[in-house]
């Protein structure tokens, strides 16, 4: 079970440093998801994201690793055409099989738990003000229990998609090496399977076809969440790069570079994108501009030079601030933090600029592409719609009238806060 | 609709594993992971087309 070296080293070291800073990523995120939600639902949203942290910790660690495993480790293989590919790992549930000492399986354990909590947030960006919290704490659980597992063994424990290259003369096989794919892809279509089940909040689409903004209540909120995800997702990159990719602890500082100009280049493509269309620039788009270049940044961050990661984060920018548009007003999805957009779409991005900048390597990327929209997409779709159909997900009028914070929890975020009488007029 | 356009992703992803395992060739293969990959499109268009409401339905 455990195929790396039990003495501490120095990727061992550097990586264990890392890891521990990753939680700022999870911090920020929460922050940013509050903050783009609306005054009644605060608390709602802090405690469903504790929670959902909490779940998918628990659950990954109990059954989600079992399927993950790591590389070289026990696995389930099919023989086709005489290629071996390897659909899924077997490991003992509960940890059992993990060894006490420091070792790199045991890090990789603690990595994933942040990685699957960073993953598990996504979804409740996009249901905020309206998906239950109990209803949102199984989901949480199916992602990190089966949807997050399978696709993560498949790219970091050695499954098929890594095997491209050695099977099929692929490049390297799939890269994804700070889970741009693994973490936010399959976040981001949990996402959107959950908003397509529950649907938007009411009074979103009005029946003249018109939807209204609902503007994020705490800006502040958003752009400090940010800034503090910034170092997270520096070293979420890092530690994912020498743990799952084997890159050397030299080409941390690289790493940590692109996450930075990729973010700065995303940020920027918004704000000028924001400021020409609309003649002032938008704080939240900006944010999520900031947040798409940080997706892109997992994909390409540590292949590419800095010019090329400021053109994929420049590109991913503009992707998030029309991708935002296109879902809300043309395909009628109500996704109030742009979770699709910042980690679905612009993740998609950066694994396909990984294609494009890494001579060898388009076609696996694009199969890894295709696998996640294929594959994820239905899978964690039918999962949360049989969910659905045990435990409705969506809360009921009077929860949307109030506000989630008041009808789940019995106490606002701001109990010293005027509320107006207009907030509870039924439209 | 949404069923149409689900069944069409995973279609779309069974062209593609099946191209890696039937073609050794690169040209038929790359063209097929191609298509397979477009199919999935299809099928994501159709699954958001199923899942647009019309004005009515919003009320």
């Amino acid at each position: 079970m455990t195929p790396y070296p039990a003495a501490f080293d120095l990727p061992v070291l550097a990586s264990m440093a890392l890891v521990a800073i990753i939680p700022l990523a999870l911090a920020g995120f929460v922050l940013m998801n509050t903050g783009l939600g609306r005054t009644r639902s605060a608390a709602h949203s802090m405690l469903g994201s504790l929670a959902a942290i909490a779940v998918a910790a628990l659950v990954f660690c109990v059954v989600g690793f079992s399927w993950e495993g790591v590389a070289g480790g026990s696995s389930h293989t099919l023989t086709i055409a005489g290629s071996h590919w390897d659909w899924l790992a077997r490991v003992p549930f509960c940890l059992l099989g993990l060894s006490p000492g420091g070792t790199r399986t045991n890090l990789a354990v603690l990595l994933q738990v942040f990685a699957v909590g960073l993953a598990a947030l996504i979804p409740l960006s996009a249901g905020a003000d309206r998906w239950r919290l109990s209803a949102s704490c199984f989901s949480t659980a199916l992602l990190a229990g089966w949807t997050y597992p399978l696709f993560a063994h498949w790219v970091w424990g050695g499954g098929w998609l890594a095997q491209l290259g050695s099977n099929y003369g692929l490049g390297r096989g799939f890269l994804d090496a700070g889970g741009a794919g693994a973490i936010q892809v399959v976040g981001g279509l949990t996402a959107l399977s959950v908003v397509w089940i529950i649907g938007p909040r009411r009074g979103k689409f009005a029946q003249d076809g018109i939807a209204p903004a609902i503007p994020g209540h705490n800006i502040v909120y958003v752009l400090f969440g940010a800034l503090l995800v910034l170092p997270g997702w520096i070293a979420l990159n890092a530690a994912c790069a020498i743990l799952f990719a084997g890159a050397p602890p030299a080409q941390i500082p690289l790493i940590a570079l692109n996450t930075m100009l990729s973010a700065a280049a995303g940020c920027m493509a918004a704000v000028l994108i924001t400021r020409l269309r609309f003649a002032k620039p938008d704080a939240s788009l900006s944010a999520n501009g900031w947040m798409g270049g940080l997706v892109a940044s997992s994909a390409v961050g540590s292949f590419v030079s800095p010019m090329v990661a400021i053109g994929v984060g420049m590109i991913a920018g503009v992707l998030v601030t029309f991708s935002v548009e296109l879902l809300e007003l043309r395909l009628a999805v109500d996704d109030p933090g742009g979770a699709i957009s910042v980690h679905a779409v612009a993740g998609i991005w950066g694994l396909l600029a990984v294609g494009f900048f890494v001579p060898g390597q388009s076609l696996a990327q694009v199969v890894g592409v295709a696998t996640l929209l294929g594959l994820v997409l239905p899978l964690t779709y039918g999962l949360n719609w049989l969910l659905d159909r045990v435990f409705p997900q969506r809360t009921d009028r009077d929860g949307e009238r109030l506000g989630m914070d008041l009808h789940e929890l019995g106490a606002g975020a701001y109990p010293e806060f005027m509320i107006h009488n207009e907030e509870f007029v039924e439209r | 609709m949404k069923l149409a356009g689900m069944l069409l992703l995973l279609a779309g992803w069974v062209i593609v594993v099946s191209a890696l395992a039937l073609f050794a060739r690169p040209g038929p293969r790359d063209l097929f992971v191609l298509a397979g990959l477009g199919v999935e499109l299809l099928g994501l268009m159709l699954a958001f087309r199923g899942s647009a409401r019309s004005p009515r339905e919003a009320k």
